[in-house]
């Protein structure tokens, strides 16, 4: 066999000049995308960069206009059964079955799998306990909380030991503690070995979880690496921001500062340089104090490949 | 244009439906006394409320009286209600509302046996429907012999030429409102003129031939005779009317589902 064959059988995730239009709009234009297994990915782009479409073709959903998918060596759509077999997914609206309890969702989930009653009921406590709900296993599904249903919809996607996990949005909606309580259950898959594709609107969250994110917009792939590398890659490493009082001063003085960039967008002003030091002690001696200093990063990255222009 | 090509495509059906059938009955058996309440308390009130109050002003029909006549009418138009909800509104809640649907499509289930799945669902629901009014009428002493229990498999086939019909209508609606067009211009007229209330043969010839059309006429030629005492006549070619109404709405409403779902 040729290699590049082998090498969509060895990767998690192997897209090759994916596009889907609808009518006359190309939503996803020629994405060439490689998850290897074992890493946590994230898919990161505004609102219509092509991000949903994206997953929806690569879990079968709906057929590529051009190009080559290939998930867990299945070649999508043809072997779109073989996937789902061994992949689960959080998908971003809750659709838990509301006519069950906990514990029969987990269950009924399984059986979709082909898997018997009594096979998913050995690993019904695991489960249950890996997503803090072993207290309430025979709970309706009505009275659960935002952060409850994320974590039983999370456990649901398990039910079959899937090989890859996709997770959109996972925690969009979620209170601190219920997002840090996902972020703790991904990393400990993490840990496990377990491939993770994620989308999300959390710069931090796509910081603190993945090994590589991809940012795509229009469609096409705009950047892939790491979260470091693409922050080293794409921005100065630090950042200063004037707010209020402090951005109107400098509007009205315009001074020569050692920045490698400068932003104002409306309310703030953002200095981005190399050489940290060097302006925050120019900033002191002419403004004085009130600037904020933080190291650049992933959404600034973001920000300045996607623009700021609001995307609705 | 874009539905004959999904049309063309034959629906991809394992035995994995079960699994959606069998998660229908296990919700069925969490709700089942008021469900059965709904579903067969109204057609026992209406064979019991037409059945003495219109029998006595219509004497005997075709030989018997009213309301045996009507007794194997109704189970036929209960088999009729009983799918059609199940597939209309019950269907396109958890494929609109609850999303049971989707949840189901990130598994290996296809949208065919998906829709294959609630199709059965519902012609089970038709029999349940059936076996508890056949009951009511032998203790009423309105079922002739045993073979009234043939009736069963009728009804079964029958749930699933009407469940697939109105599984054409959920996967085109866009909110519950479309279910009324079907219920005035099919439902309703279907109803009046297969035989479950009066004779086809007083009807106007043409009404009649047209009535054969349509799949309900066919169920009541079948189940009258097994409920009074005789064995149907052109067995066959009944049984094929229904079955092709059966398959041929599956095909259409699994093509109208997969354009929906898939595209």
């Amino acid at each position: 066999m040729d290699a590049p064959i082998e090498a969509s059988a060895t990767a998690a995730v192997a897209l090759e000049g994916l596009t889907k239009c609808y009518g006359n709009t190309t939503v996803v234009d020629g994405l060439d995308l490689r998850i290897e297994r074992g890493e946590c990915f994230g898919l990161l782009g505004p609102n219509g960069a092509g991000k949903t479409t994206t997953l929806r073709l690569m879990l079968g959903q709906t057929p590529p206009s051009a190009g080559r998918i290939h998930v867990l060596g299945n070649s999508i759509p043809r072997a779109t059964r073989a996937m789902h077999q061994r992949t689960g997914i959080v998908p971003q609206a809750d659709n838990l079955d509301p006519d069950f309890t906990i514990t029969e969702n987990l269950l009924t989930y399984g059986s979709y799998f082909g898997k018997p009653v009594r096979e998913t009921r050995a690993r019904l406590s695991e489960l249950l306990a890996f997503a803090g709900l072993d207290e309430r296993s025979d709970a309706a599904i009505d009275g659960l909380s935002g952060g409850m249903r994320r974590r039983l919809t999370l456990a649901r996607a398990l039910v079959n030991d899937p090989d890859l996990l996709v997770l959109d949005e996972p925690t969009t909606g979620l209170d601190p503690q219920a997002r840090q309580y996902i972020w703790s259950r991904l990393h400990r898959l993490q840990a496990e070995g377990q491939t993770l594709l994620l989308t999300t609107h959390y710069m931090e969250e796509a910081e603190r979880l993945c090994d590589r994110a991809a940012i795509i917009d229009d469609g096409r792939l705009v950047a892939c690496d790491s979260p470091k590398r693409l922050i080293e890659r794409f921005i100065e490493p630090h950042v200063i921001e004037l707010r209020g009082e402090l951005a109107r001063a400098w509007r009205q003085v315009q001074p020569r500062l050692p920045t490698r960039r400068e932003e104002d967008v409306g309310e703030t002003v953002l200095l981005y340089t190399d050489d940290r030091g060097h302006l925050l002690d120019c900033l002191e001696a002419r403004f004085g104090g009130g600037h904020l200093y933080r190291p650049a990063n992933l959404e600034d990255v973001f920000l300045k490949l996607t623009g700021r222009d609001l995307r609705d | 244009m874009q539905l004959l090509y999904y049309l063309a495509t034959p629906p991809s059906l394992t035995p994995a439906f079960t699994a959606i059938w069998r998660r229908n009955l296990r919700v069925w058996r969490k709700l089942m006394v008021p469900s059965l309440m709904g579903n067969f308390g109204e057609p026992v009130i209406f064979l019991l409320g037409l059945g003495y109050g219109l029998g006595r002003l219509v004497g005997e029909v075709e030989g018997m009286s009213y309301m045996v006549f009507l007794a194997s009418g109704i189970v036929c138009s209960s088999a009729l209600t009983a799918s059609t909800f199940e597939a209309l509104y019950s269907a396109y809640t958890r494929l609109t509302q609850q999303l049971t649907w989707s949840a189901m499509l990130a598994t290996p289930l296809t949208v065919d046996e998906i829709v294959f799945g609630e199709i059965s669902w519902a012609a089970t629901k038709a029999v349940i429907n059936a076996a508890a009014i056949l009951a009511v009428a032998a203790g009423l002493g309105l079922v002739a012999d045993a073979r009234a229990v043939l009736v069963l498999p009728v009804v079964l086939a029958a749930g699933m030429a009407f469940g697939g019909l109105a599984m054409i209508v959920t996967t085109v609606a866009r909110s519950y409102d479309f279910f009324l067009y079907y219920f005035t211009l099919v439902m309703t007229p279907m109803m009046l003129l297969s035989g479950v209330f009066f004779p086809l043969s007083e009807l106007p010839d043409l009404v009649a031939v047209t009535a054969h059309g349509l799949p309900l006429a066919h169920v009541v030629a079948l189940v009258r005779p097994l409920m009074t005492g005789s064995w149907p006549t052109a067995t066959l070619p009944h049984l094929a009317v229904i079955a092709a109404y059966a398959g041929v709405s599956y095909w259409f409403a699994a093509a109208v589902a997969r354009r929906r779902l898939r595209r």
